[in-house]
């Protein structure tokens, strides 16, 4: 059977390629429409999660025959899984959204193969460290050249699709090349050793928080922690399986697991720490992916089972050094969750207990802190008006609690909560910082 | 789009200016045309009105043209009541949620129909009063839905029902006129009632844009204690006891073997699965009464046999207790996906009767039957889990469905303690009722809804129509 053929059977027997049998674990009662970030700004059932559900279903048994009506209703899904928390009969949305996505995407490829810069971006860019290096550099030059200086007097960045030059004014300002090449392979621990952990750098996260990596390996140094890179690894493939791809994805996948095995059989490895949510979620759902491969999905097991988020490992190694002085003036600080690590990897008291131990802080916790705001990989590019809408009452909840840090676990966030903190105009005021970033601070780690 | 269709949207603009509060596209209509009961019926259109004005519009429109028109909420429901059997309108009133105002002299609510009964619930405690009634969706479902189809919850027990807490509506009627039913005042004989007669009619005689709620002082204490039965019936016992003590529980909830099995089958509480009942017992009042209240619900429980009392000394243990009954629902699931929640209700001297139907019944058809609900008054909650693909085992479930309905009616007991008729149960209504009861209801729906254009296809059944579970 040739590649076209698998295709069409895939697009027409749309029970078997939509997760047809998980739409019968939802029983309608609509416990998930207050936790839906979607239905509460767009206001309709097509945008809730029973509602996607149901049209999921609905094209399964041939009664929806429009895919560009289902396409309306699942890309204006977040993703961020809320729903699954909120079920009370425990329905795997994820899968249900997943495989609609998958189908989407792949009519999407039957009609335009490898059009487009979300392609590019997510195929030729991402997965390589090299070209995303490249980009990175790049970035670098702009900023360090007076290039943007031009292009922010000039209006071009107004020009530029999608809404990205309001993107642009979020970057941080990136480190030289010389300055990423000089980064060690290796941090040994300082005091007793307590454990040995692969540090997964990611790939945007790398590119773009280049700095929120390298403090957090100090951190878990310092921490007593011995922190080696693995070589070979690549983007985590989130991206991919939320548009759909879950080929790139089980790809990306496989070559990271790869990596650490390898990595494990020079030395034996305590755990694979991450520190971005939504990277952390997909890489703990690497045996779903698999699910039914007697080769992969043991081994995929096995990476799932050491992997951590860093707020995980910060704790089990005891109280942080701390040397932030307590006289100084109480800083009040919001904690805007990520959407991945709350409802997937269901991380949520460590990065409060790690917050708390921080001398002159005070907390102070948002309306629904665990409601979605709107970052969602690249739906915020992808969706622009939606998302803002989503930022717009998140940022009112974040404004209501007085807090001047925003504190974040995912590199999306942080973007969004930056952008939504330029939408209200309290640059001068609010900033928005990674855990690892105000942990670092509060432990006087500065590069 | 059909010629219905656009001919229809031509006039509902004209009605409602925002248009994207008009919904008609395909995935719209699938999206509006379920409730959590059974069944997929297409609206042709979707609208979402958000004022009085909006509505007495759009249903003089529809009743001038006989167009049916079906009121709806969050569509949390059981029984089928939001509905589009007969397509037409379907009239979202989610989005008219614009009024919560806590009134602490005359200790009234007077809310949208919109508004989630959990914000008034919320609203009314941060005042130091409450809104008793709790069905177990209020974080989702809205007051609207809840007063058309006179919920109840755990609380029923002690603090009874939404009716109970209802003394004045605004209501559009069927020919699209305002009137306003009762008032402020928890006294008011004049006249009908018609408060009552709207609250539970399942929007079959208008749709309410306002309601005003009767609130009372938020108890300050409570207690919560769980009680292991090895006998069903010894559990039954327990409960008319401790009736007849004195005491009014707040709650008094049961779960049988089976969903004791099913909960620790999916996360293990702790729970014994050789036990055939457990009771949670919950007081409330003033701490002094509290303590003593509690101390004797825990006498009488051991007196009539009970195996183990477990007490909760904190809100940390009493949230562990609760834990297990919350687990029930999400544990069944994973036996079959597909749920039949009936709440059929007896005589509080019936239940241990209803039990042994109940037993006879799951043997007869073979059915995964578990009862677990509101023992205290005679709300059993027989839940069936099947799986709605197997046709053979639906038709079976409908012939044991049909047979609960029976049993509770025999026991003197009533086909819905708080789920409303709709679709589910229309086709035993006379049973219940009789011939002549139910034409009385049938004469008072004809004298308000002249052209039967205000949810058609509820309550009330087609002739010859029978229960079904399945698609086709």
């Amino acid at each position: 059977m040739n590649k076209t053929e698998t295709v069409e059977n895939k697009l027409t027997d749309l029970k078997k390629t939509l997760a047809y049998y998980e739409t019968f674990s939802c029983v309608q009662c609509g416990y998930c429409l207050p936790a839906c970030p979607t239905y509460q700004t767009m206001g309709k059932e097509t945008h809730s999660p029973r509602g996607r559900i149901n049209l999921v279903k609905m094209t399964a048994e041939g009664k929806l025959t429009n895919l560009n009506l289902l396409a309306d209703s699942i890309d204006k899904c977040l993703g961020c899984r809320a729903c699954e928390t909120a079920c009370p009969t425990g329905v795997r949305y994820g899968k249900i959204y997943e495989s609609a996505k998958s189908l989407l995407h792949l009519r999407e490829e039957e009609s335009s193969p490898s059009k487009g810069w979300k392609n590019i971006l997510l195929h030729s860019v991402i997965p390589n460290k090299k070209r995303l290096n490249r980009l990175a550099n790049f970035v670098w030059f702009y900023q360090k050249s007076g290039l943007q200086k031009i292009a922010r007097h000039s209006g071009f960045l107004r020009l530029l699709p999608n809404h990205l030059g309001e993107f642009e004014a979020l970057l941080p300002t990136l480190p030289s090349p010389v300055e990423r090449a000089k980064r060690p392979v290796r941090f040994p621990a300082q005091g007793k050793p307590k454990y040995r952990v692969a540090f997964f750098t990611g790939c945007v996260m790398d590119a773009i928080f280049e700095k929120i990596n390298r403090l957090s390996m100090q951190l878990l140094q310092k921490a007593g922690c011995e922190v080696v890179m693995i070589e070979g690894e690549t983007c985590c493939g989130a991206l991919h399986a939320h548009t759909g791809d879950l080929e790139t994805a089980k790809q990306l996948a496989k070559q990271n697991i790869t990596a650490f095995e390898q990595a494990a059989n020079r030395e034996p490895l305590d755990f694979i720490v991450n520190n971005a949510g939504g990277c952390g979620a997909m890489l703990i759902e690497y045996d779903h992916l698999f699910r039914g491969d007697p080769e992969w999905e043991p081994r995929a097991r096995t990476f799932v089972e050491k992997t951590r988020d860093i707020s995980q490992v910060l704790t089990m190694t005891g109280p942080l050094p701390i040397v932030k002085q307590t006289n100084q003036k109480k800083e009040v600080v919001t904690y805007q969750r990520s959407c991945h690590m709350t409802n997937v990897q269901k991380v949520t008291k460590e990065p409060l207990q790690l917050i708390r131990s921080i001398p002159g802080i005070e907390l102070r916790e948002m309306e629904n802190p665990d409601k979605c705001c709107g970052s969602a990989g690249i739906y915020n590019i992808v969706n622009y008006n939606e998302s803002m809408d989503i930022l717009d009452d998140k940022m009112s909840t974040v404004k209501n609690t007085g807090a001047t840090t925003i504190i974040t676990t995912n590199p999306g966030c942080l973007l969004q909560m930056k952008m939504g903190i330029i939408r209200e105009g309290l640059q001068d005021k609010v900033r928005a910082v990674h855990l690892v970033e105000l942990l670092a601070e509060a432990c006087g780690i500065e590069i | 789009m059909t010629q219905f269709q656009s001919k229809l949207l031509d006039e509902i603009k004209r009605i409602i200016s925002d248009q994207r509060r008009v919904l008609w596209e395909e995935h719209d209509l699938y999206s509006y045309s379920f409730d959590a009961s059974f069944g997929t019926y297409l609206p042709d259109v979707v609208v979402q009105p958000v004022t009085t004005d909006e509505v007495v519009k759009l249903v003089k429109f529809a009743n001038q043209y006989k167009i049916p028109i079906t009121p709806r909420g969050h569509s949390t429901c059981l029984s089928g009541g939001p509905l589009p059997v007969q397509g037409g309108i379907v009239c979202d009133m989610s989005k008219m949620n614009q009024k919560l105002l806590i009134d602490e002299e005359d200790l009234v609510a007077i809310v949208s129909p919109g508004v989630l009964t959990s914000q008034i619930h919320k609203a009314a405690e941060e005042k130091g009063l409450m809104y008793p009634p709790d069905p177990s969706s209020s974080g989702v479902s809205t007051i609207g839905g809840n007063l058309a189809e006179n919920s109840g919850g755990p609380r029923g027990l002690k603090y009874g029902v939404t009716k109970d807490y209802v003394i004045g509506l605004e209501v559009v009627t069927p020919e699209g006129e305002v009137i306003r039913t009762g008032g402020r005042t928890v006294k008011n004989v004049t006249g009908y009632d018609l408060t009552k007669l709207i609250v539970g009619s399942e929007g079959t005689l208008g749709i309410i844009t306002e309601a005003i709620l009767r609130l009372i002082p938020k108890p300050p204490a409570s207690e919560t204690l769980m009680a292991i039965f090895d006998d069903l019936v010894d559990s039954g016992r327990a409960i008319s006891k401790v009736l007849s003590s004195g005491i009014l529980p707040s709650k008094l909830e049961l779960m049988d073997q089976a969903s004791i099995a099913a909960v620790e089958n999916y996360e293990p509480c702790g729970l014994p699965t050789d036990a055939e009942a457990i009771l949670l017992i919950e007081v409330d009042g003033h701490p002094h009464a509290v303590a003593d209240e509690i101390a004797s619900v825990r006498e009488i429980c051991k007196q009539v046999g009970a195996r183990e009392i477990r007490m909760a000394k904190n809100d940390k243990e009493r949230q562990e207790l609760w834990k297990a009954r919350k687990l029930v629902s999400p544990a069944i699931a994973k036996i079959k996906p597909t749920k039949i929640s009936e709440d059929a209700t007896v005589p509080r001297s019936k239940i241990p009767d209803m039990f042994k139907r109940l037993k006879e019944i799951r043997a007869k058809y073979n059915i995964d039957l578990v009862v677990f609900g509101h023992a205290g008054d005679g709300n059993l909650h027989p839940n069936i889990i099947a799986d709605k693909r197997d046709k053979e085992e639906m038709r079976r479930v409908e012939q044991a469905v049909s047979e609960i309905f029976a049993a509770a009616i025999e026991l003197g007991g009533t086909l819905s303690g708080e789920h409303g008729i709709g679709t589910m149960k229309a086709p035993f209504m006379e049973m219940e009722l009789g011939t002549v009861g139910l034409e009385m209801m049938r004469r008072i729906k004809k004298a308000w809804d002249p052209n039967n254009i205000m949810n058609p296809g509820k309550i009330f059944p087609e002739p010859g129509q029978k229960l079904v579970l399945t698609d086709e």
